[in-house]
């Protein structure tokens, strides 16, 4: 691309951004004659550089754009109308300018249509303007315009008048002045250009009307005129004189490539690496000759790594440059009122993570004004004002910098957002329940998530918060929200300073090294058994005393399953060793490493991607001995922490991590109900659809049985207690199951809570209806066999279990550790036709084969201790005796990775638990398949 | 691949290195160097065939265990290993080895497919055999090496 073209197009993309900024302010400000001027000149350079390049489309905009805006100059009053219409000029300059910018060709088209638009407003405005002053001011104050006014305001002259305007208006229209001296020339004296000067290309015209309006005023009007264009030029050269004064202070400063400046970067990193490594090997050389020459390396490093990172520092503000106008047009086009207010536009940030930010902003501020404010009549409604505040601001803390996007409107609409959770699957509504509402909101950042009901112009997409997340997360940020319902919500963006250079503390764990970065560490504490600050532990979980709180603890070691590496070393006790106080979020702890060395500056180096995935570290570089080390991700580790703290209990052993999860497994969510007696009654959570609440009076007697009308058809329902009195008015609520395309409620007298709890049947029930009962929630409560109450509504609701019934009754072996499962599928199993043996544990299983006992089916859990499902398994397929029995896993992860798994292992099916239905069909399968093959 | 369309005439230049015992061949071009990897950090956490990374002039190299790549034993008899360095998608890599032996150049039409019964894992990563005096020569195929390793992260 031509060097010419391409400044052109920085310069002006530059000047776009800043009218766009500046109209909006006028707007608001509409005498502030100061940022007029701004704008003016702005746009004449624009229209100046076009003429000079020879851009007709551009420079015929650029001008009638300018006409109008020195119409405002000249005192015409400014109205929203003539500053969309400018607005206007300037995107259409924006699209010429882009496409320019790809084909190095102003596109074909034209504009007649703007600049119409753009002519007639300059004429309707000036006449209007123009008649009122006549009017009002008309010697007091003789100007320009009053000789408009004079030649406007004359009824016979009027066609006249407005002729002469035209040729006026056209007098200075491109093509017809194209060369830029021309254009300066008359930017000076642009007052009485207007008026007085001929064109010199359409002479006759001028001479056949101009005259008239020139001579018209009386003689001391003239004068006043004179006088006037005198002051307009005394103050356009003080206006040049500031101008140059910025054009030195422009010039002082070059323009320079990104790319350069990248390139810059990387040679100064790799410099510091450099002077790193040096200074590591004079350091080994006690006293060296190198010694004083390096240590003026090292600090004239320092000042060039400080210099360079500066030239990449810019203000944040320049992100939100466009934000005014994407508010000032929205507010528009959504009828709102909409302020915007930004706050610490100053803070400067690196332009790497500055570009990075951008349209995440841009798109948060367009979420805010969309969603988050209200109309003015609900906001009156609502007691608010109706100008509704968007406010952003930016401020340093700690090595991070802090956005936040507020908006006072409604805040969040959680009902909606959950509602557009289970619409999208991305949780279910029994899920859903369970969350707090922080963790509802999250979801709005899950990909094409969108609550908007219409899709506007604006936001809506559903294309956005997921990009937005993706994008803060990729520079290392986090971004979090608050949300009061009718308050407003609050987006808080943290994102680091920079990206390239990161000061670290070097230190030991297991006799490896690893960076932590300084900017998540508060302090470092010395731990010793017999000092002030020393490990103590509750149950397992260590914790440290600091200043009347409790930290907790974390060994890097155990975070990272690292041992040393030479087995002879002697393990320090656990107890000893060094506490780096780190913070993240709003999260501090402790993380407990064997040695502290020191602080270095390190350039992060991005990791291979097969180590990618590992969350505790972030980057790699490499040290200023030469060897590599890994920077620990301060984010990885809090979240491993507050997994591992979040736990009942708090070991970091693997083996016990991953009994917990397997212990947390057990844990399932239970929901608590209260029907026929007092005591709490329970049923896995898993196995409602959905709950309900149904007024009495929708409730329908059709041939002996109630029924009501659900989702398009009829729902049977059935009465916990059949003998129980029945509601006469009011609402029942209900727990509806739905099995292959039906549904039956059961109706309750009330639903309590969803609880998470261990489930362990302790006292068998004989009463139909009732599995056992057992301790929830150190209550007393009873377990529900809901497999009592489905045939109520649907007779064949088991219907499988009769076919197989006729067959023959057949012998099953059910092997799951958990109690629970054992009581709660073993029923069901017989209620299938099966005549159920259970084991505790494959050991078992295992037992009873030996005993020769015989079963036709085996139906297994998987995650199991001491023998895992996949063992047995393999153990059954390699007994030649048993290898034909077939055999089903049933397991609470049904990835497809485990299910290959298991059917490596020997599984002939691999149902998920819960799935009562998929696991009879499945049984009936491998009896079916059997029973043919003995046949 | 070029080489089978480019006829029965060509040759391939192998670098040969040993590993566990079989002879292993590595297309020379792309193979970028071969040195002694120094100070390996190892990296918790990560793939156990990985067996960290070291700083080979100022680059950061991923050396993976061939050994435990290929499902071998640990190597007991304490020598010093060898890497071979090379770029897959733009990063590079360091194959630790047990020895570097000569470069040999095959014709093409010597190649022979895996014999059926190779160990999968093997033929996962073999583009083939070479018949040699007196032993056979297992083809690398470095891009499956690792790229294999990406997959089994990405399950």
């Amino acid at each position: 691309m031509d060097d010419l073209l391409r400044e052109f197009l920085t310069e002006t993309n530059e000047s776009l951004d800043v009218v766009d900024v500046e109209l909006v302010k006028f707007e608001q400000d509409p005498n502030n004659a100061k940022i007029l001027d701004n704008i003016f000149r702005l746009v004449h350079t624009i229209k100046g550089t076009c003429g000079f390049l020879g851009l007709p489309r551009l420079e015929a905009i650029a001008h009638a754009a300018e006409t109008l805006m020195g119409k405002f100059r000249d005192g015409v009053p400014v109205t929203p109308g003539a500053v969309n219409l400018v607005l206007a000029s300037i995107d259409r300059i924006k699209g010429i300018v882009a496409d320019l910018e790809a084909s190095e060709q102003e596109p074909a088209g034209s504009d007649s249509d703007l600049i119409k638009e753009l002519e007639r407003m300059s004429e309707g405005g000036a006449a209007e303007a123009a008649a009122a002053l006549a009017l009002e001011k008309q010697a007091s104050q003789p100007s320009k315009l009053a000789e408009m006014a004079a030649a406007a305001a004359e009824p016979p002259k009027q066609a006249e008048g407005t002729l002469v305007f035209q040729i006026l208006e056209r007098q200075l229209r491109p093509g017809e002045v194209s060369l830029d001296e021309l254009e300066r020339a008359f930017r000076e004296t642009a007052s009485e250009a207007v008026v007085i000067e001929p064109d010199p290309s359409k002479p006759e015209i001028i001479i056949k009307d101009a005259p008239p309006v020139v001579e018209k005023p009386t003689a001391a009007q003239a004068k006043a005129a004179v006088q006037e264009r005198r002051e307009a030029k005394e103050k356009e050269k003080e206006k040049a004189e500031e101008g140059e004064g910025k054009g030195s202070v422009a010039s002082q400063s070059i323009r320079v490539s990104v790319d350069t400046l990248e390139h810059l970067m990387t040679m100064v990193s790799e410099l510091v690496l450099t002077r790193n490594q040096l200074l590591e090997i004079v350091r080994r050389h006690e006293d060296s000759e190198f010694k004083v020459p390096l240590q003026r390396l090292s600090n004239v490093t320092a000042e060039l790594q400080e210099g360079v990172m500066k030239t990449r520092m810019q203000p944040i503000g320049s992100a939100w440059q466009k934000l005014p106008r994407i508010v000032r047009d929205l507010s528009q086009e959504l009828n709102k009122q909409i302020e915007l207010e930004m706050v610490g536009a100053e803070t400067e940030l690196d332009r790497q993570v500055l570009e990075l930010i951008k349209d995440p902003l841009t798109h948060m501020v367009r979420n805010s004004a969309d969603h988050g404010l209200e109309r003015p009549e609900i906001r009156r409604a609502n007691g608010k004002p109706d100008k509704g505040t968007i406010r952003l601001s930016a401020f340093h803390e700690g090595g991070h910098i802090i956005i936040e996007i507020a908006d006072d409107g409604k805040g969040l609409d959680i009902e909606r957002i959950k509602t557009k959770v289970v619409e999208n699957g991305l949780a279910t509504e029994s899920e859903i329940e369970k969350m707090p509402d922080a963790a509802i909101f999250k979801f709005i950042f899950a990909p094409g998530f969108s609550t908007a009901s219409k899709i506007t112009n604006v936001s809506g997409r559903g294309v956005g918060m997921d990009v937005v997340k993706t994008n803060i997360d990729a520079i290392g940020g986090t971004i979090d929200l608050k949300s009061t319902a009718g308050q407003g919500s609050t987006f808080t963006i943290k994102i680091p300073l920079t990206l390239a250079i990161v000061s670290t503390l070097i230190v030991e764990s297991a006799g490896d090294r690893f960076a932590i970065p300084q900017l998540s560490v508060v302090e470092l504490v010395r731990a010793q058994s017999n000092s002030e600050h020393r490990i103590e532990r509750i149950r397992d979980t260590p914790v440290l005393r600091l200043r009347n709180k409790l930290l907790p603890l974390v060994h890097l070691s155990k975070l990272l399953d690292i041992t040393h590496r030479d087995p002879s070393y002697e393990a320090k006790s656990e107890d000893d060793g060094f506490i780096v106080v780190m913070q993240v979020g709003q999260q501090t702890f402790g993380v407990v490493v064997d040695a502290v060395f020191h602080t270095e500056e390190i350039v992060v180096k991005p990791m291979s991607t097969m180590l990618r995935h590992i969350t505790m570290f972030s980057g790699n570089t490499i040290l200023g001995d030469g060897s590599v080390i890994m920077i620990i991700d301060p984010n990885g580790i809090a979240t491993a922490i507050g997994s591992t703290t979040g736990g009942s209990l708090a070991d970091d052993h693997r083996a016990d991590e991953d009994e917990r999860s397997r212990e947390q497994a057990q844990t399932i969510s239970m929901l608590l109900f209260r029907a026929g007696t007092m005591e709490p009654k329970a049923i896995p959570l898993s196995l409602v659809t959905r709950l309900e609440e149904f007024s009495v009076d929708k409730i329908e007697s059709s041939n002996g049985r109630d029924l009501v009308q659900y989702r398009g058809s009829l729902m049977p329902l059935v009465y916990f207690d059949e003998h129980l009195q029945r509601k006469t008015e009011g609402s029942v609520p209900m727990l509806v199951f739905s099995d292959s395309g039906r549904s039956m409620g059961l109706v309750v007298d009330e639903i309590i809570d969803i609880v998470e709890d261990r489930l362990d049947i302790q006292v068998g029930s004989d009463r139909p209806g009732i599995l056992g009962s057992a301790v929830i929630k150190t209550k007393a409560t009873e377990v529900v066999d809901i497999g009592h109450f489905l045939p109520q509504a649907f007779e064949d609701w088991f219907q499988r279990k009769e076919t197989s019934q006729e067959v023959t009754t057949r012998s099953l072996l059910f092997v799951d550790d958990a109690p629970f499962f054992r009581n709660m599928l073993g029923p069901v199993l017989k209620a299938a036709g099966y005549s159920v043996t259970l084991a505790e544990s494959a050991k078992e299983a295992i037992r009873y084969f030996e005993e020769g006992r015989k079963f036709d089916v085996v139906v297994s859990d998987i995650e199991m201790p001491e023998m895992s499902g996949f063992e047995f398994a393999e153990a059954l397929k390699r007994s030649p005796r048993l290898k034909h029995i077939p055999i089903l896993a049933l397991s609470a992860s049904c990835t497809p990775a485990s299910i290959e798994r298991g059917r490596q292992a020997g599984f002939d099916d691999y149902i998920a638990k819960f799935d009562r239905a998929g696991l009879i069909a499945a049984l009936k399968e491998v009896s079916n398949y059997e029973y043919g093959v003995a046949a | 691949m070029s080489e089978d369309l480019n006829g029965l005439a060509e040759s391939i230049q192998y670098v040969t290195v040993m590993i566990g015992g079989q002879l292993f061949g590595l297309p020379i071009e792309r193979v970028h160097d071969v040195f002694m990897p120094e100070s390996i950090t190892r990296v918790p956490l990560s793939n156990p065939q990985i067996a960290g990374v070291l700083n080979l002039r100022g680059r950061i190299v991923t050396a993976i265990d061939m050994r435990r790549r290929l499902h071998l034993p640990e190597r007991t008899d304490g020598g010093q290993a060898m890497a071979v360095g090379i770029e897959h998608k733009g990063e590079s890599y360091g194959l630790l080895i047990d020895n570097v032996g000569e470069v040999l150049t095959l014709a093409t039409s010597g190649r022979e497919p895996n014999p059926v019964n190779l160990d999968m894992r093997w033929s996962m990563v073999s583009g083939g055999v070479h018949r040699l005096n007196g032993q056979l020569m297992v083809i690398l195929d470095v891009d499956r090496v690792l790229g294999g390793m990406a997959e089994s992260l990405a399950a």
